[in-house]
């Protein structure tokens, strides 16, 4: 087991390091930089002032010195300026984490706490009209755009109730305080809740027609005992896989979600800074996102080795 | 016995009055508005959008403003602000300005002649301290120096007569900075001597501001502070200010059909729809081919169908006009009998055309073979969707376009290094005064001359109006000059747009400029009735 997690740590760093190299490229092969756009929005091109911001903001640099003067900067916890704001990127970003981080949660146990008892009862009701409407509930929840279902949600709310759901940094009161993260969890977590219900359905199904499932039911297991404790947790595997691709696309994949809701989490802000090409925010918080996503597939993994011993003696 | 019940009746109104106009300007609240995208400083110097102004302009003063409560800016609604008083010299080349004494900065400094100097100093690219950009410093080309004459005096000497350098003060882009506080720190945390104190900016999120107790003019802001929460989704925010969120939408930010989605849900909202002095145009490369051709050139003007495109996109509610912004929000157009006479303008769109298909068909161009050109634009809706029926209307004179969308930041870039054909722009004025726009877009050094048009005897009519100090005189010149300019195809001028704003019944004091989106908003005079 040790050697396993040592294999997969190891790995993990090679991803890292692959990805900073590919964040940096692409994003200095992109067209313009912030220089472009400052004098852009002023339309006005002066070349001795280009010149002058430019070299005030190391692009005058030969790219690799940029490089590493950012990976330099990034191993001793030094992430730069915006070059917006003009403030220390690591204060820029560090308050957003939270407000993502718990977005991103809630949606998760929603999907997770919806997904998977739906899915078990679908399985278990195979053809009933209750398996026929679940199936319709997960399809229009992978049909539906979250983007569109944040803007009915908050129509609704506006001609039902005269209020709007949108993100406030002082709520006033528990409710609200709930209202702002769980509606929009809810939004976005309908769409990670269907797939999770359909996978856990598909690999119930699966399971359910396995022998030792009809062996558990001649010896007079009950329906819940078969379903829960048999089955459930031999079908789990395939769909911890897309619960932690849904954990993994949910840090970076909440822009829609946070510009309907209006919530300032780290999505909204990575967009806004790629807009500006303000590189230091750009080049951090797309890291920050890979190191989640590549702990998040090492947790997965890890949970894969604990759950099905298989995987550890044969990896 | 009638006398006495006259005068009774007399008192009570007065009395009446005195109570409504003591219940009329309430003190305290704070105005919630939303705020359109994250500005990229706080520095109005250094920006070059209103959505810098709006938020920032009521933390600063200028020397004169515009009247606040005038619609339309003009010569006449200049009022003094840190200036007490101002005075030509006799040749017109000294522009003289008392200052207002006892007034501070939002640090507790005087504030003083020398914080005149450093600020136009700096525009004027003469301080060693820098702006990281300096877009305005044009404003300035006729400016010799400034000349602090003890600490509550200054002079503005002019190389030349230039009158509109007053008008050019008082807009909101104008205002005037502390001496002693860096460029740096004004990006990020302006001071001012303004009705209100800069709280925070958190980009992305929102700005506060609070009203400054020591503002200089007593009694005023009324409002406690001000608080912009920064929506970039227009769906939201107008659902925002429907539920009652906001006070007021983002001035001059709602198209007429949105309007009307407003005024269906929130009926009693109040709405004002209002000339932006912005106008949508196209802008040709004629220094390349196909369109060095004049007569292709004139072609495509000829082909314009401008009501259409404000049917279409302004249900009616825009203007035509040439480059000045059209009568009655603008100061300086040319009659409209005057602006048809220029080709494409007449109202008979069909024998426009006609005339269109001959030029073409004298290029070398006709049924059998078309033009093809790439029509470039921006690719944000007010730019996009003009050049969508551009393309359209250019299909009726052989030339078929193909949209190339431009991404923000690769548009400016693009169209200073002439690198397109043909393509659809915005141009805002912040002033409506012909020296800012004439020189600005059409003048042959400029850099935002996008079209590589230069007219050497249209440049010195430029100097001749700017020099001009009779009004009636002046307006004359600056109608030949936009004639000639729409004639010679320089950038064609398709309309101005106009916008709404809209806020809640208890807002009071808010006054919507007709002739700039620049300049009204330092809302010391807006107050909450509830």
């Amino acid at each position: 087991m040790l050697a396993y997690i040592v294999r997969r740590l190891v790995l993990m760093l090679i991803t890292l390091f692959g990805i900073s190299v590919i964040i940096f490229v692409l994003l200095h092969i992109v067209p313009g930089n912030i220089v472009d756009i400052l004098f852009a929005a002023a339309g006005y091109v002066d070349p001795a002032d280009r010149a002058h911001l430019e070299q005030e903001l190391g692009f005058d640099q030969p790219l690799v010195v940029q490089y590493l003067h950012w990976i330099g900067g990034l191993l001793h916890g030094d992430l730069g300026y915006s070059y917006v704001s003009e403030k220390p990127a690591l204060d820029e970003i560090l308050p957003r984490i939270p407000i993502t981080a718990r977005l991103a949660g809630l949606a998760l146990l929603f999907a997770t706490s919806i997904g998977v008892p739906l899915g078990v009862i679908s399985a278990v009701h195979q053809g009933t009209r209750l398996d026929y409407a679940l199936r319709v509930l997960s399809l229009s929840g992978l049909s539906l755009p979250s983007f569109w279902l944040g803007l009915l949600i908050l129509m609704a709310s506006v001609a039902l109730f005269g209020e709007i759901p949108i993100f406030n940094p002082n709520p006033k009161s528990f409710a609200e305080a709930c209202a702002i993260y769980c509606i929009p969890a809810m939004a976005v977590g309908f769409r990670s809740a269907a797939l999770v219900m359909r996978m856990t359905r598909s690999s119930m199904l699966e399971i359910l027609r396995q022998d030792f499932i009809r062996t558990a039911r001649a010896k007079g297991a009950s329906d819940t005992a078969v379903n829960y404790r048999h089955a459930l947790k031999n079908a789990i595997l395939p769909v911890i896989t897309v619960i932690g691709i849904e954990a993994a696309f949910l840090v970076g994949g909440l822009i829609v979600t946070e510009t309907v809701f209006n919530i300032p989490g780290v999505a909204r802000f990575l967009v806004e800074a790629i807009r500006w090409r303000d590189y230091p925010i750009v080049q951090n918080l797309v890291m920050l996102i890979a190191v989640v996503v590549v702990l998040t597939n090492f947790t997965v993994d890890m949970l894969y080795a604990a759950l099905d011993p298989r995987i550890r003696y044969t990896d | 016995m009638r006398s006495v019940q006259a005068l009774v009746a007399a008192i009570l109104f007065l009395s009446a009055a005195s109570q409504v106009s003591l219940a009329a300007e309430k003190q305290g609240g704070i105005l919630r508005v939303y705020h359109r995208d994250s500005p990229g400083s706080a520095s109005i110097h250094e920006g070059a959008t209103y959505s810098v102004n709006i938020p920032f302009m009521p933390v600063f003063n200028n020397l004169v403003i515009y009247k606040q409560d005038v619609a339309q800016n003009s010569p006449e609604s200049i009022v003094p602000d840190l200036a007490e008083s101002w005075a030509w010299s006799g040749d017109n080349k000294t522009l003289t300005f008392k200052l207002r004494q006892g007034v501070k900065w939002h640090d507790g400094k005087p504030f003083t002649s020398a914080d005149v100097k450093c600020t136009f100093d700096m525009l004027m690219g003469k301080s060693p301290q820098k702006f990281r950009q300096n877009p305005r410093k044009s404003w300035y080309d006729q400016v010799s120096d400034v000349t602090p004459n003890g600490e509550f005096e200054v002079a503005f000497n002019l190389k030349r007569p230039q009158p509109a350098l007053l008008a050019l003060l008082a807009s909101g882009y104008t205002p005037v900075y502390p001496c002693h506080v860096s460029p740096a720190e004004m990006r990020t945390h302006p001071i001012g001597t303004g009705p209100f104190k800069f709280v925070e900016f958190k980009a992305n999120e929102s700005i506060k501001l609070v009203r400054n107790p020591d503002y200089w003019k007593k009694g005023l802001p009324h409002l406690d502070g001000i608080e912009f929460t920064i929506i970039p989704n227009r769906s939201t925010a107008i659902l925002a200010f429907v539920a009652g969120k906001f006070d007021m939408t983002f001035p001059t930010g709602i198209s007429i059909p949105l309007l009307k989605d407003i005024k269906s849900q929130a009926p009693n909202a109040i709405c004002v729809v209002a000339p932006t002095n912005v106008s949508t145009n196209i802008i040709v490369n004629s220094s390349a081919p196909p369109f060095d051709n004049l007569d292709i050139r004139r072609a495509m003007a000829l082909a314009l169908d401008r009501k259409a495109f404000i049917s279409i996109m302004f249900e009616g509610q825009a203007d035509i006009g040439g480059t000045m912004l059209p009568a009655p929000g603008g100061l300086w157009s040319m009659p409209k009998e005057m602006l048809e006479t220029i080709p494409g303008y007449g109202p008979d769109v069909h024998a426009n055309r006609e005339e269109a298909r001959k030029l073409m068909q004298k290029a070398g161009y006709g049924p059998d073979k078309h033009l093809a050109v790439k029509v470039s634009t921006r690719n944000i809706a007010d730019y996009r969707d003009p050049a969508v029926i551009l393309i359209d209307q250019l299909k009726s004179i052989y030339i078929d376009g193909e949209l190339d969308m431009v991404e923000t930041a690769n548009w400016f870039p693009k169209i200073a290094r002439k690198d397109y054909t043909l393509g659809l722009n915005l141009t805002g004025n912040a002033v409506d005064d012909p020296d800012q726009s004439f020189y600005e877009n059409y003048s042959c050094h400029s850099e935002r001359n996008y079209t590589n048009y230069c007219n050497p005897d249209i440049e010195k009519l430029f100097d001749q109006q700017s020099q001009e100090t009779d009004v009636a005189k002046r307006k004359q010149l600056v109608w030949e000059i936009d004639k000639k300019l729409q004639e010679d195809v320089a950038r064609p001028i398709i309309f101005h747009g106009r916008q709404g704003t809209c806020w809640q019944p208890y807002v009071k004091g808010v006054t919507v400029m007709v002739n700039s989106s620049y300049n009204g908003y330092r809302y010391e005079d807006v107050w909450l009735d509830k």
